[in-house]
Order: structure tokens, then C-alpha cells, then sequence
């Protein structure tokens, strides 16, 4: 199935123009329920109700504020938030570019691959120059009345773009301290590091797969003809009453898992 | 489709100052118990439903059929079937599914951090010590950066399988929960064309144009909230001149406060939480009164 372009726009640096449409890469594949009431297995719905007297307020009845101070609203009306409706373009601003391990891992939110709208000598110019340079572009621009900043990277010879959150969305973890304790142990930190070398591997995300979602769908299945369904409970994981026997322990059975692969 | 579930978990989840998914981070027989937080917060103005006299209104769930309120004890979960009937699914029922996962985030496999693409980032969690002895959280921090090394597991977490990979920054561990290989499409499944050759003047011509415009920091405070500061000045601008402004019953004062209080720093909890390991949580849980005071 090709999939159907969802906006187009025109990428600018400087006066350098590559023309783009805008593909979802994201999709959603996790089991969804609905929320029912028990007695009936209806679907319930959501009002607002006063709390004191417990009355329900039709929609019409309602609007929405801003607490200024306790117990004060500002009210926010509809053309307040038409007055502040970034303008439409069809630009996809350029204006930094960055080493791509410049950006923390929590900025990144939703991917989108952008393909040629006409120009695609330009585009995979643009693509080659990214990986080149191995630098990632910082796009802002305004898609459907929101405005975004985004990363532009090359994967493949496709470009993506990766919406950034805004920087009161992200808490900065650099302002974290870590847990403090006594200085590591030196023979427990080689036994560590033989461990994880032992884990070691490259990473290949189609080797996984989200199998719980397999097993509520068979769940569910089971349930609609019928059939019981018995609990299972894991025990709690105790606390190993050695670190240095544990890692101990680790490492040989991997390197007896190693020896007879 | 909209989840009500999901829905409601997620605004429980930005307010709470209680871990997201508390559990055991493990590798190889070493087993490190964790509190697991989220590390974005809602952005934006928080507003408030109001009547038409000002009175702060809740958001309460009904039953259709007869009108009447649904509490909380009354509420299941239902799984929609073509027919639109439901198949109703327990909380017990789904977390047997797969007991083990829910509890353990079990890392059997170290990747280099470079391979871990950010088309599949979905959302960062900060993981804080869950117990006072902080050494094989420590222990497996140091290692993971200084090889520069990032953990992969599947776990279960509220109902959902999750794949994520574990990071370790500055000696905080950090978990990104990333998107399942059929949750990111191909550039083939939407028929994108392979790219066309390009023409060596054109590549340089870009690469040009990116050495111009290349900057040595992120510039992470121009990725601001404009439209969110903009309708903050409207409003302050308003509440001036005392346009549009609503004052709340006093009986109805008192409940909006309430609302706000509970609202708190996550900054605050997570260096809270980092610092004295689970000593730091809020009493939302029942624990002995005195503790002996031991770090590793």
C-alpha cells in the first residue's frame, strides 16, 4: 500500500529550495480497550459536573479559564486563540545545523519521512550532503495551524524529520546529580564489564517483537468463546545477597552459554 | 481511536509524584530494584473547565443508559469486537499474561548507543534507585558510559509491552521506550522511491550551504513554546483590565486550590529521588517508620 502524502512544504536554506511532501513513519498497533461500566458493559462517557452539587453543565454552559490567582480565571475564548494561530506557510525553515549527537535523546517525538515533490535531484542532494557532513538540520516551520521544530536527518538515501518537543515539555537531566555511595569496587566493576561485553551485540529492532500484544489478543479471543482464564502471579525478584557473587555468577554461565553455541 | 484508559492514566501519570512502574533492572543474576519516572512534563497553559459563574468543574465518567454517575469500582475494561459487543478483560488477566515482564526489565543485550536510531524514540524515562543500596545501579551506570553501551529489554508497564533501551548519562540511568519495528513504517511500504543519483556540484552546493548555517551547540532555548507565550501575555493582558475575568464561588475556591497543590515539580522528585534512592519516594506507600541508614 503507497501511502498518501499528509502536507507539503519546501525545505530552505538560505536560498537553497528542495520541495518535500510529508509521510506519518509512526504507526499505532497497541490492543485498545474501552472503558465500560460493569454492570451493563456499556461504553461510558466523560461530563463535567459541578462537584458541589454534583449537577452535570451542558457543553454549551462551559468555558474554559486560566487561574491567575486561587479562585481567579481568566477566561480563554475562542478568537484568544485564534490571535495567536501561528501563520500558514508551506516553509520548513533551516537555519542550524548540528553534529547529530548534539541532541539529547528526550527532544525527539514523532517521525515523519519527507519525499521529493518534484525535485528529486535536489532532494537527494540535500540527503547526501547530511550524511557527509554527518550533521542534522533544525527545522521550525507551521503545519496545520501548530507550529514545530523539527530534525532532519538522512537514513538511507531518504531524508526524516523528527518533531522535537519544546524545551518546557523536556526537563533538563543534565541538572541531575547521580546516587552517591563509596567508590566502586574495582574486581566488581572488571567482573561488570566482562558481563556486559558478554551481552554484547548490535541492535536489529526487527528482532523484536511486542509479544504481549500476541498474547491479550489470544486472551481476548479465549474470553469471547468462553473459556476460563487463570491468574498467574510472578514472585518478587530478591535482592542478591552478594553484588560480587552475582556478577560472578554471570559471567561464567555466559561464557558457558558461549562455549557450547 | 481514543483510549480512555490510556487517557486517564497519562494525565494521573504527569501529576503524580509517584514512580510511573517501580520493578528490578536486570542483568545477567544481578537484579537492581528501580523506580522508573517520566522525564517530559506537560507543556503549555494548564486550563481550567468552568461554569458560567466560575465554579471549577470535574470530569466524571456516566453511564449512557441510565444517565447515572460511574465510579471508579465500576469501571472495566473492554475490548471491542466487530459486533460491537465487548469482551471484558481484567487488570489480574492482563498483567498474567506475562507476569514476569511486568516486574523485571531484564538487559541481555548491550548495543552501541550510536546504532539506536531516533525514528524509533518514543518517549524518555528517568530510572532512579529503588533501594538505599545504590552500588549495582552505580556499578552498571559507569560501565554502560564509559563504553559508551546501551541496554535493550522488553518489559510490560501498565498494560502494554514496551521495548526500551537503557542509557546511562552522567551516571543517571535513563530509559527510552522505543517504537516496535512494525510501528515505524518503510520508506518502501509508502512507496517512496529509492533517491536519484545526485550530482556531485549539486552535493557540494549543500554541503555549503550546511557548513554556513552549522552551529557548535543545540539550540535548545529557541525550541520554545511561542504560542503558548503569546497566549500567556493575552491573558495577563486581559486579567489587567479585567476583561473577562471570573472569580470562583468561595465554597468552590477551595476545591480549585486543592487541584493545585497537587500539581508538583517532577525536577524536585527525581533529584529527591536520586538522592536518597527509594528514602526519597512520598509516603504514598506504607513503610516502617525508622529505617536504618545504609548506602553501598
Amino acid at each position: 500500500m503507497a501511502g498518501r502524502a499528509m502536507w507539503r512544504g519546501v525545505l530552505r536554506i538560505g536560498d537553497q529550495r528542495v520541495p518535500v511532501k510529508l509521510y506519518a513513519a509512526a504507526q499505532d498497533r497497541k490492543v485498545h480497550f474501552h472503558l465500560l461500566h460493569d454492570t451493563d458493559q456499556v461504553r461510558v462517557r466523560q461530563h463535567m459536573v459541578d462537584p458541589n452539587s454534583g449537577d452535570a453543565v451542558p457543553g454549551e454552559q462551559i468555558t474554559r479559564g486560566f487561574e491567575a490567582e486561587p479562585g481567579v480565571f481568566v477566561l480563554v475564548r475562542r478568537e484568544d486563540l485564534d490571535a495567536v494561530k501561528p501563520a500558514e506557510s508551506r516553509d520548513v525553515e533551516l537555519a542550524q545545523f548540528v553534529d547529530a549527537d548534539a541532541i539529547d535523546l528526550a527532544w525527539y517525538e514523532r517521525p515523519y519521512y519527507l519525499g521529493p515533490d518534484g525535485d528529486p535531484a535536489r532532494y537527494a542532494a540535500l540527503a547526501e550532503a547530511l550524511r557527509k557532513k554527518k550533521q542534522v538540520g533544525i527545522a521550525h516551520w507551521v503545519m496545520r495551524g501548530k507550529r514545530y521544530a523539527g530534525a532532519l536527518r538522512p537514513e538511507g538515501d531518504q531524508l526524516v524529520l523528527v518533531t522535537l518537543r519544546t524545551n518546557d515539555e523536556v526537563i533538563d537531566v543534565s541538572e541531575l546529580k547521580p546516587p552517591k555511595g563509596r567508590e566502586l569496587d574495582k574486581r566488581e566493576r572488571a567482573l561488570a564489564e566482562q558481563l556486559i561485553s558478554g551481552l554484547a551485540g548490535s541492535f536489529d529492532p526487527s528482532a523484536f517483537r511486542d509479544e504481549h500484544r500476541d498474547r491479550v489478543r489470544e486472551l481476548i479471543e479465549r474470553k469471547r468463546k468462553g473459556g476460563r482464564v487463570t491468574i498467574k502471579r510472578a514472585p518478587r525478584k530478591a535482592a542478591p545477597s552478594s553484588l560480587a557473587d552475582a556478577l560472578q555468577k554471570s559471567v561464567k554461565r555466559i561464557h558457558k552459554e558461549q562455549r557450547s553455541a | 481511536m481514543p483510549d480512555d484508559q490510556e487517557q486517564q492514566e497519562q494525565e494521573e501519570g504527569a501529576r503524580s509524584p509517584r514512580p510511573f512502574w517501580s520493578g528490578t533492572l536486570s542483568f545477567g543474576l544481578v537484579s537492581i530494584p528501580v523506580d522508573l519516572y517520566p522525564e517530559t512534563r506537560h507543556g503549555g497553559i494548564a486550563l481550567r473547565t468552568l461554569s458560567k459563574d466560575g465554579v471549577p468543574l470535574a470530569r466524571r465518567y456516566y453511564c449512557p443508559d441510565d444517565g447515572k454517575e460511574v465510579d471508579r469500582d465500576h469501571l472495566a475494561r473492554g475490548f471491542e469486537l466487530d459486533d460491537g459487543s465487548f469482551v471484558v478483560v481484567t487488570d489480574e488477566e492482563l498483567e498474567s499474561v506475562d507476569p514476569k515482564k511486568s516486574r523485571d526489565i531484564d538487559l541481555r543485550l548491550f548495543v552501541p548507543e550510536q546504532e539506536l536510531d531516533p525514528i524509533y524514540f518514543d518517549r524518555p524515562y528517568v530510572l532512579t534507585p529503588g533501594s538505599e543500596s545504590t552500588k549495582a545501579y552505580r556499578l552498571l551506570a559507569d560501565v554502560m558510559e564509559a563504553e559508551g553501551r546501551a541496554g535493550i529489554a522488553t518489559f510490560v508497564m501498565r498494560e502494554h509491552e514496551y521495548l526500551v533501551a537503557i542509557v546511562a548519562r552522567h551516571g543517571v540511568l535513563r530509559a527510552v521506550v522505543l517504537r516496535f519495528a512494525d510501528e515505524v513504517r518503510s520508506p518502501k511500504q509508502l512507496g517512496l522511491a529509492r533517491a536519484a543519483e545526485p550530482s556531485p556540484e549539486l552535493v557540494r552546493t549543500f554541503e555549503r550551504a550546511i557548513a554556513k548555517h552549522s552551529v557548535a551547540r543545540f539550540p535548545a532555548d529557541e525550541l520554545d513554546d511561542e504560542r503558548t507565550a503569546a497566549l500567556r501575555k493575552l491573558l495577563e493582558k486581559k486579567l489587567k483590565s479585567k476583561k473577562d475575568v471570573l472569580e470562583a464561588p468561595e465554597e468552590a475556591a477551595t476545591s480549585a486550590q486543592a487541584a493545585q497543590a497537587e500539581i508538583i515539580d517532577l525536577m524536585e522528585v527525581l533529584k529527591r529521588s536520586l538522592r536518597e534512592g527509594d528514602a526519597g519516594k512520598q509516603p504514598a506507600r506504607a513503610r516502617p517508620a525508622k529505617r536504618a541508614r545504609k548506602r553501598g
